[in-house]
C-alpha cells in the first residue's frame, strides 16, 4: 500500500511539469509578452534593454521556462501587471482562504444530501420517489448554476430577504459567526447543487448495483433489519465507486466554484482570476490556472489514494 | 491461406451484421419482416417516452432558431428606451430588455448563436477527439502513451480556466469562439474512442482486414470506427448540452459572445447589478430558463439513444 501511496504521489510529477509547460506555451501566444506591459514606456531604449536582460526577457524560450518553473516551485509568481509591484502569491495567499472555505462546504453539503438521497432513490427503484430524485437531479445537472444564483439571490435575497445578496461578510461589522455563515449558504448551494445532482445520480446507480449482490440477499435472508443491510453491508461498497467519480469531478467544481464566486461577489480566487481576465493581467492568470490545475491533479491524487484504502479486493 | 481469409470474412461478414445490417447476411428470404437494427434502434429510443419528447422540444427550439427572422415580431438590435424593461404583455411576449429591445426576438436570434455555436464546437471536438483517439487506441504502445498524457493535461486545466486563458489571448468572435471550445472540449471524446479501439482493435474483422493488407487508415475510418459510433453519438449528444452551458457562463462573464450579438448567456450579464434584478426580474429569468430546457433535453435525448444503441438491454 504504501509503496503504491508513493508510485502514485510520483506519477503526479510529470503531469505537473506537462500542465506547467502547456500553460507556458499558451500564455507564449499572447501579444507581446507579460514582463513588456509591466515595462514603463517612456523608458530610454538603453534602460529598455537593461529591463530585458535583468527579467531574461531575450533568453531562449526554454531556459524562460526553466527559470519561469524554478520560481514558481518556490511560490513566487511574479508581479501584477495591474496592480503595479504586488506580488501575485500575495493576492492569491489573500483570497485563498475565502475560496477553500466555499468549496469545503459544497463539497460537504453536495455529499451530505447526495448520498442519502441516493440511496433513498435505490432501495425502491422505480416507483415515484425514486423518479422524484431522478428528475430532480436531471434538472440540477441542466441548470446553469449562475442562472440559478441569479434567481436565488432574487428569491432568497430579494423577495424574502432570508440571506444577503453577495459578499462574505457585512461590511463594517464586527466579526460574527452567524454572519459569516448566513452569507456562506446561497453560494455553497448553489456551487454543490450541480456536484450534488450528478452525486446522487452516481450514487443511485452505485447503490442499485450492489443491492442487487448475493450477499445483500444473503443478509436480508438472515433476517437483519432493511436499513441494516442497506446502510452497514450495502453502502460501504456501493461508496467505492463514487470515490472515482468525486475525484473526476474535481476540475467542474473548479469552474463552478469561480463562477459562483462572480455571481454572490464572493471575494476568493475564482473572482480574481475574472477581475485578472478582464484586466488582461497575465501573470495572476497564469498562476490561478496552473493552481486550479494543480487543485485537480492534488484532488485526484487523493481519490486514488482513497480507493485505494477502502476497496481492499484490489492489490496493488 | 486462401481458407482462412475466407473463413476470417465470413467471420469478418458476421460481425459486422450484428453491428450495421442484417440483410446482407439475411439467409432466409421467407422472414416478413427482419429486425434490423435501425428498427430495434427507433422501437427502444420510442419507448423512453423523456426522450421523445426532449427530441420533440429539441427540434422545436432548433426549428425556430432557424426561422428566427420570420418568426420574431421586433428587429433584435433596435435600441428603443422609451420602452425598457417592460414586463411581459400580450405587446412583448417576454418583456423587454435594457436598452427596450424585444427579450422573444433576442432570444430567437440568440438561440442562433447559441446552438451555432454548441454544435460547431462539439463538431470540431468530435474531429479533434476521434482522430487523437482512434490513433491512440488503433496503434497502442509509446504512441498511445504520449497522447494519453496529453489528454490527462488538458484535462487537468479546469475547463473555464483554460477558456479563460486562451480567449483573453484571441479576444475571439463566435466564430474563433467555436475553434476554442472544440479545442478545449475533445478529451473526453479522445479518452472513449481510444476505449472502444482498444477493444475493437483485437476482433477477428479487424484481423481479417489486417490479413489481406487493408491499409491502416481504412481499417480505422471504415471498419472500426463504424462500429464504435454508437457511444461517440451519445457522448457528442451530451457534450452539446455542456457546451452550451460553458458559452452560456463564458457570455454571462462578458468573456464570450459581445453584445450586442445576442446569445442566451449574455441576456443574463445585465442581471449581475441587483437594480435591473430588482425592477425587471423576469428578463434574467427566460434566457435561463431557454438554456435549462435545452440542455435538459439533450441529456434525455442522450439518455435515451444511450438505451436505444447499447445492444444488450432491451
Amino acid at each position: 500500500m504504501i509503496s503504491y501511496i508513493i508510485r502514485r504521489t510520483l506519477m503526479a510529477i510529470p503531469l505537473l511539469l506537462g500542465i506547467s509547460i502547456l500553460s507556458f506555451a499558451i500564455i507564449q501566444l499572447a501579444p507581446g509578452d507579460p514582463t513588456t506591459l509591466m515595462m514603463d514606456p517612456t523608458l530610454k531604449p538603453s534602460d529598455q534593454a537593461k529591463f530585458r536582460e535583468k527579467y531574461g526577457l531575450d533568453d531562449p524560450i526554454p531556459k524562460q521556462y526553466v527559470v519561469w518553473l524554478g520560481k514558481m516551485v518556490q511560490g513566487d509568481f511574479g508581479t501584477s501587471i495591474i496592480e503595479r509591484g504586488v506580488p501575485v502569491s500575495e493576492m492569491i495567499m489573500a483570497r485563498l482562504p475565502n475560496t477553500l472555505l466555499l468549496m469545503g462546504v459544497s463539497t460537504i453539503l453536495a455529499i451530505l444530501v447526495a448520498v442519502p438521497l441516493g440511496i433513498f432513490s435505490a432501495m425502491r427503484p422505480y416507483t415515484i420517489r425514486d423518479y422524484t430524485v431522478t428528475v430532480g437531479s436531471f434538472l440540477g445537472v441542466a441548470t446553469p448554476n449562475f442562472w440559478l444564483g441569479i434567481m436565488m439571490i432574487y428569491f432568497f435575497g430579494v423577495i424574502l430577504k432570508w440571506f444577503p445578496t453577495g459578499g462574505v461578510a457585512t461590511l463594517n461589522a464586527p466579526f460574527s459567526l452567524w454572519d459569516r455563515i448566513h452569507h456562506l449558504i446561497m453560494p455553497a448551494f448553489v456551487l454543490a447543487a450541480a456536484d450534488m445532482a450528478a452525486l446522487t445520480r452516481y450514487t443511485r446507480s452505485s447503490m442499485l448495483d450492489v443491492l442487487q449482490q448475493d450477499y445483500i440477499r444473503t443478509a436480508k435472508s438472515k433476517g437483519f433489519k432493511e436499513n441494516k443491510v442497506v446502510l452497514k453491508h450495502g453502502l460501504r461498497n456501493g461508496l467505492i465507486p463514487i470515490i472515482t467519480i468525486f475525484g473526476l469531478m474535481i476540475p467542474s467544481f473548479i469552474s463552478g466554484a469561480a463562477i459562483t464566486e462572480n455571481v454572490f461577489s464572493w471575494p476568493g480566487l475564482g473572482r480574481l482570476f475574472i477581475e485578472a481576465a478582464f484586466t488582461r493581467d497575465y501573470p495572476v492568470i497564469m498562476a490561478l490556472t496552473v493552481i486550479s490545475a494543480v487543485f485537480v491533479v492534488i484532488g485526484n491524487l487523493l481519490a486514488d489514494i482513497l480507493y485505494a484504502i477502502f476497496d481492499p479486493r484490489i492489490e496493488y | 491461406m486462401q481458407y482462412l481469409i475466407r473463413e476470417l470474412s465470413i467471420k469478418e461478414g458476421f460481425i459486422m451484421s450484428t453491428n450495421s445490417t442484417i440483410d446482407q447476411l439475411d439467409l432466409n428470404p421467407n422472414q416478413q419482416k427482419p429486425d434490423t437494427l435501425t428498427r430495434i434502434f427507433f422501437r427502444k429510443f420510442f419507448k423512453n417516452k423523456l426522450a421523445v419528447v426532449g427530441a420533440i422540444i429539441l427540434l422545436v427550439i432548433i426549428l425556430m432558431a432557424i426561422f428566427a427572422p420570420l418568426l420574431a415580431p421586433y428587429n433584435h438590435e433596435v435600441v428603443n428606451m422609451k420602452e425598457k424593461l417592460k414586463p411581459p404583455s400580450s405587446e412583448y411576449l417576454l418583456g423587454t430588455d435594457r436598452f427596450g429591445r424585444d427579450i422573444f426576438s433576442r432570444l430567437l436570434f440568440g438561440g442562433r448563436i447559441s446552438l451555432l455555436v454548441a454544435f460547431g464546437s462539439v463538431a470540431g471536438a468530435l474531429i479533434i477527439g476521434t482522430t487523437i483517439g482512434a490513433l491512440a487506441g488503433y496503434y497502442g504502445g509509446i504512441l498511445d502513451a504520449i497522447l494519453m498524457r496529453f489528454v490527462d493535461i488538458v484535462i487537468s486545466i479546469p475547463s473555464l480556466f483554460l477558456l479563460i486563458t486562451v480567449v483573453t489571448i484571441f479576444n475571439p468572435g463566435w466564430d474563433k469562439l467555436i475553434i476554442i471550445f472544440a479545442l478545449t472540449s475533445w478529451t473526453s471524446t479522445a479518452r472513449l474512442v481510444r476505449g472502444e479501439f482498444l477493444s475493437l482493435r483485437s476482433r477477428e474483422f479487424v484481423l481479417a482486414s489486417r490479413t489481406i493488407g487493408t491499409r491502416a487508415s481504412k481499417i480505422i475510418f471504415s471498419h472500426i470506427l463504424p462500429n464504435a459510433m454508437g457511444p461517440i453519438i451519445v457522448a457528442a449528444t451530451l457534450l452539446v448540452g455542456g457546451v452550451i452551458l460553458s458559452e452560456a457562463a463564458l457570455s454571462y462573464l462578458g468573456l464570450g459572445i459581445q453584445p450586442p450579438t445576442p446569445s442566451w448567456g449574455n441576456m443574463l450579464q445585465d442581471a449581475q447589478s441587483i437594480t435591473i434584478l430588482i425592477k425587471a426580474p423576469w428578463y434574467p429569468f427566460f434566457p435561463g430558463l431557454l438554456i435549462l430546457i435545452t440542455v435538459l433535453c439533450f441529456n434525455f435525448v442522450g439518455d435515451g439513444l444511450r438505451d436505444a444503441l447499447d445492444p444488450k438491454g432491451d
